[in-house]
């Protein structure tokens, strides 16, 4: 029998924990570098610009706008890139736009994910494309994502075209304790990841606590080994961070522009953290360091500390329902959605799964109703939010995307049905006005150079 | 009374305790989907007698003086059957000590048996049946063979007698990972399984004849295998890629009596007139749809909906770890919504429902016993609070063998504990 697909992550992590030799110190390999590069704000730039669309106004669907909203009957303008109007049925459509009757359907934001690992552990899961985990060093602030993502996995594809993704964060694994930094990217086909960087989007720093990193640096026979380590070594990392930040930046040093980046505000922290005890201790880091943490992710005890992440205004990036895999589950319930947002605390569902993020929609759904099972009533309009606006605001791109609103980008899915039913599938997805895919036209339907002329041709067969 | 008696009344109070608290009841007016593969009956009633099923269906008349339970507005089911899980067998996946599954480091393989290991009082037993999961074949992993070991069937009742059948089937894997096992191909993947049916046909031929020195396997892996060389134990086979696939339906040239289940078959699309032809049922995680593999380039969600319409017995299955039993509606539903897209196959409601009741009971050697509504099957009944593959839907009430059984576990307790946040006057501790 295979391992379950959603454990592929920590599976590999065993074995690579291991297998990898410890190499020196990053900060030692730099030494001769006398001559420091010039910080350049931005060195890999997105060349990511909107394809082209045609004006749409979608008719007659329900429309839940992402933050809340929901219109009965409503009307969604979009042009150039950008929705133009949201109203209720009587809005006049000017002339020039292409209507699409949307009656009986449902229309979202675009989906988002805030923590994928696609492109950097793609399909196929083979160790030659294996990318996502720089498991030489329990502290890697100086890698970036964007420098392992592979734009041929063909789980894109397959989130846009089952899960409506238009956005997502890819973000490093959890095998350390400071991952590197995160990618924002648009769901589109590229060549380059440059082509997908969402434009604008701020980093993340991609921290981890808990059993991940002890497991895999003690194995090594090596610090940290215990959770009094991780922090140890977490801890030093900052007062290094803080001593380079006030210091004169003669010699660069990648880990810690990332870390001064954070102090500074100018990157988000995305916290892989489980247990309710550990998201306390690094909050009290956090303030001791003199950083944010933006999202703890996984989070799986976060309903124990509900008013503890809400008065410290973090967001908790849930699933809806895993379980019992690692110890640092074992109280994992599937009400921690419902009772984080009964806490009036910010709730976003995540995937960290090639399969999870094409049902994200789905699994919001189930744990709204795991909430109404015990009286709290969370409506659909706020439910969508999960999968939409909060995303977008806990990646720092709530001004730009993850709701419908005028001026914002143009990123719609309208799903043949409720997207909170197991029976609905996107039929259109648009991103930035873009139709990206069509249930009911096969030709639009991105098929990932790896697939093409193979077997799973995208999954068009 | 001596130690010795007392210790023996007891387990005769557990041996019987499924029987001695059966209940009679009739579930009257509900939404009554019998796993047949049909579509749901309204206004269906389902009586239930003696730890059986009595009768299901429209128009049925519930005897006199059986406890009568109104279920309008709800919807009555056979319990699912989750078919190749690892239910039981662990506590925490990833913690090695409480993990039963795999054995790698034991010199044993075919001979390994999950049935003794398996924990009825396990969390993950007590969260399935939450969720409606009342029957499950319970496989173990590889080791370090492709033979993985004899896998249970098992009902997750709240008793200690789980295991119904024992030694059910015999797992093994082939494909890249059985590749793997075998020691690097799988050229070498062949020759072991194709040796050991022999060796284990050697043994049952001429069971006190001195073996061969070079003999592979142990004595007892040996004997383990026999009873699937006959076909008396149905032989589990892990395989994705369609070639991979062919490869096992051939394997019956040379050992004809071989009961074949295809477990995974990614790739079953390509082959499913072959797979129909040969009369072999299969055992999937339909939505896996990523070339995860180079063994699965052909994934796709319309996997199921093909081989089915070739007239290939398919059931979902396969749950295991965080990808758990109690998820198999939310894929049978996906099943449904793939109905309505162009280009797709999927499952009607009733084919879908199906997947994940009858079709893997049947596979399992359960058929008309298990995952059904019908006179003389088990009393698994779960009443639920909607349409059970829609994703807000759960269960209200799970019987098993016609006892009702409780749905609370280590998980609504601790969301009861934290329905309010309150921690002013006591800790939390205090609050159970």
């Amino acid at each position: 029998m295979t391992k379950t697909p959603g454990l592929r992550r920590w599976t590999s992590l065993l074995v690579l924990g291991t297998a990898l030799a410890l190499s020196a110190n990053s900060a030692d390999a730099k030494k001769d570098d006398k001559k420091a590069a010039p910080i350049v704000a931005d060195p890999y730039p997105s060349t990511y610009k909107a394809y082209p669309g045609t004006p749409t106004a979608l008719v007659g669907a329900t429309v839940y706008d992402g933050r809340g909203g929901k219109i009965e009957n409503g009307v969604v303008l979009f042009r150039d890139g950008k929705l133009v109007a949201i109203g209720a049925a009587d809005m006049a459509i000017p002339d020039g736009y292409t209507r699409i009757d949307g009656r009986g359907k449902f229309v979202t934001p675009g989906v988002i994910d805030i923590h994928s690992h696609l492109g950097v552990y793609p399909s196929p899961a083979v160790d030659a494309l294996a990318d996502g985990n720089e498991m030489t060093n329990p502290t890697t602030p100086d890698v970036w994502a964007e420098h392992s993502v592979w734009p041929q996995d063909p789980g894109f594809t397959r989130a846009l075209a089952n899960g409506g993704v238009t956005t997502l964060e890819i973000l490093p694994g959890s095998g350390n304790l400071m991952g590197g930094r995160t990618v924002t990217l648009k769901n589109v086909p590229s060549i380059t990841v440059q082509g997908m960087k969402f434009p604008g989007a701020p980093y993340s720093l991609k921290m981890a606590c808990g059993e991940n990193p002890k497991r895999v640096y003690g194995e090594k026979g090596q610090k940290p080994s215990t959770r009094m380590g991780n922090f140890s070594v977490d801890r030093q990392a900052w007062i290094d961070a803080r001593h380079y930040m006030d210091g004169d930046h003669s010699e660069r040093d990648l880990g810690k522009d990332t870390l001064e980046g954070v102090l500074k505000g100018q990157i988000l922290v995305q916290n892989h953290c489980y247990r309710a005890d550990e998201m306390a201790q690094v909050i009290d880091m956090a303030k001791e360091m003199g950083y944010k943490v933006t999202a703890f992710h996984h989070a799986v005890e976060a309903y124990k500390i509900a008013d503890l992440l809400r008065d410290n205004d973090i967001c908790a990036a849930v699933w809806a329902d895993w379980y019992g895999f690692k110890m640092e589950a074992y109280d994992a319930i599937p009400e921690n959605a419902a009772l984080l947002a009964n806490a009036g605390t910010c709730v976003v569902i995540h995937s960290d799964d090639e399969n999870g993020i094409q049902r994200l929609n789905q699994e919001a759904a189930k744990a709204q109703a795991d909430g109404r099972r015990i009286g709290i009533d969370i409506p659909d309009a706020k439910v969508v939010g999960w999968f939409t606006y909060n995303a977008a605001k806990s990646m720092g791109i709530g001004d730009k995307t993850g709701s419908l609103e005028a001026g914002k980008m143009a990123d719609v899915v309208l799903w043949n049905g409720s997207p909170l039913s197991v029976y609905s599938r996107p039929e259109k997805v648009w991103i930035d006005g873009a139709l990206m895919f069509d249930a009911l036209d096969p030709k639009r339907r991105p098929v990932s150079d790896f697939e093409l002329g193979q077997l799973g041709e995208g999954d068009v067969k | 009374m001596s130690r010795r008696a007392l210790i023996l009344a007891a387990l005769a109070a557990t041996a019987f305790a499924p029987a001695a608290f059966a209940q009679d009841f009739a579930v009257t007016n509900a939404t009554v989907a019998t796993g047949d593969g049909g579509a749901p009956i309204e206004h269906g009633t389902v009586v239930v007698r003696a730890g059986k099923v009595v009768a299901a269906g429209a128009g049925v008349a519930v005897p006199a003086g059986v406890q009568t339970i109104d279920g309008t507005g709800k919807w009555v089911t056979p319990g699912l059957f989750s078919a190749v899980t690892d239910l039981g067998l662990w506590d925490v996946e990833a913690v090695s000590n409480s993990n039963d599954s795999a054995a790698d480091k034991s010199p044993f393989n075919a001979a390994l048996d999950v049935s003794p290991a398996i924990n009825p009082s396990s969390e993950h037993i007590a969260i399935s049946r939450e969720g409606g999961v009342t029957r499950a074949s319970v496989a173990p992993a590889n080791g370090d063979s492709i033979f993985a070991g004899q896998g249970a069937l098992i009902d997750l009742g709240a008793d200690p007698n789980a295991v119904t059948k024992a030694r059910a089937f015999q797992y093994v894997q082939l494909g890249e990972a059985g590749a793997k096992l075998a020691g690097g191909s799988r050229v070498a993947a062949h020759v072991a399984l194709r040796s050991a049916l022999r060796e284990a046909r050697d043994i049952a031929a001429t069971p006190n004849a001195a073996r061969s020195t070079d003999a592979m396997l142990t004595h007892a892996d040996a004997v383990a295998l026999a009873p699937v060389l006959d076909g008396r134990q149905p032989l589990y086979v892990g395989v994705e890629r369609a070639a991979d696939i062919r490869s096992v339906l051939a394997l019956k040239s040379e050992f004809p009596k071989l009961d074949l289940v295809l477990v995974g078959a990614t790739e079953g699309w390509l082959v499913a007139s072959e797979i129909a032809a040969a009369k072999v049922p299969v055992i999937t995680m339909p939505l896996r749809d990523l070339p995860s593999a180079f063994e699965a380039l052909a994934a796709t969600q319309s996997n199921v909906g093909r081989m089915k319409k070739a007239g290939v017995k398919v059931a979902i299955g396969m749950f295991s770890g965080s990808n758990q039993p109690r998820y198999a509606p939310q894929e049978a539903g996906n099943l449904v919504a793939l109905a309505k897209l162009p280009g797709a196959a999927g499952l009607t409601w009733g084919e879908a429902f199906a997947a994940i009741t009858s079709v893997p009971a049947e596979i399992s050697g359960m058929g008309g016993k298990a995952g059904v509504l019908a006179p003389g099957a088990v009393g698994d009944v779960v009443i639920w609070d909607g349409d059970p593959l829609e994703l807000s839907s759960a269960p209200l009430e799970v019987f098993i063998d016609g006892v009702k059984q409780p749905l609370d576990n280590h998980q609504s307790r601790l969301k009861q504990r934290y329905r309010n946040l309150d921690r002013t006057y006591l800790p939390k501790a205090f609050d159970w």
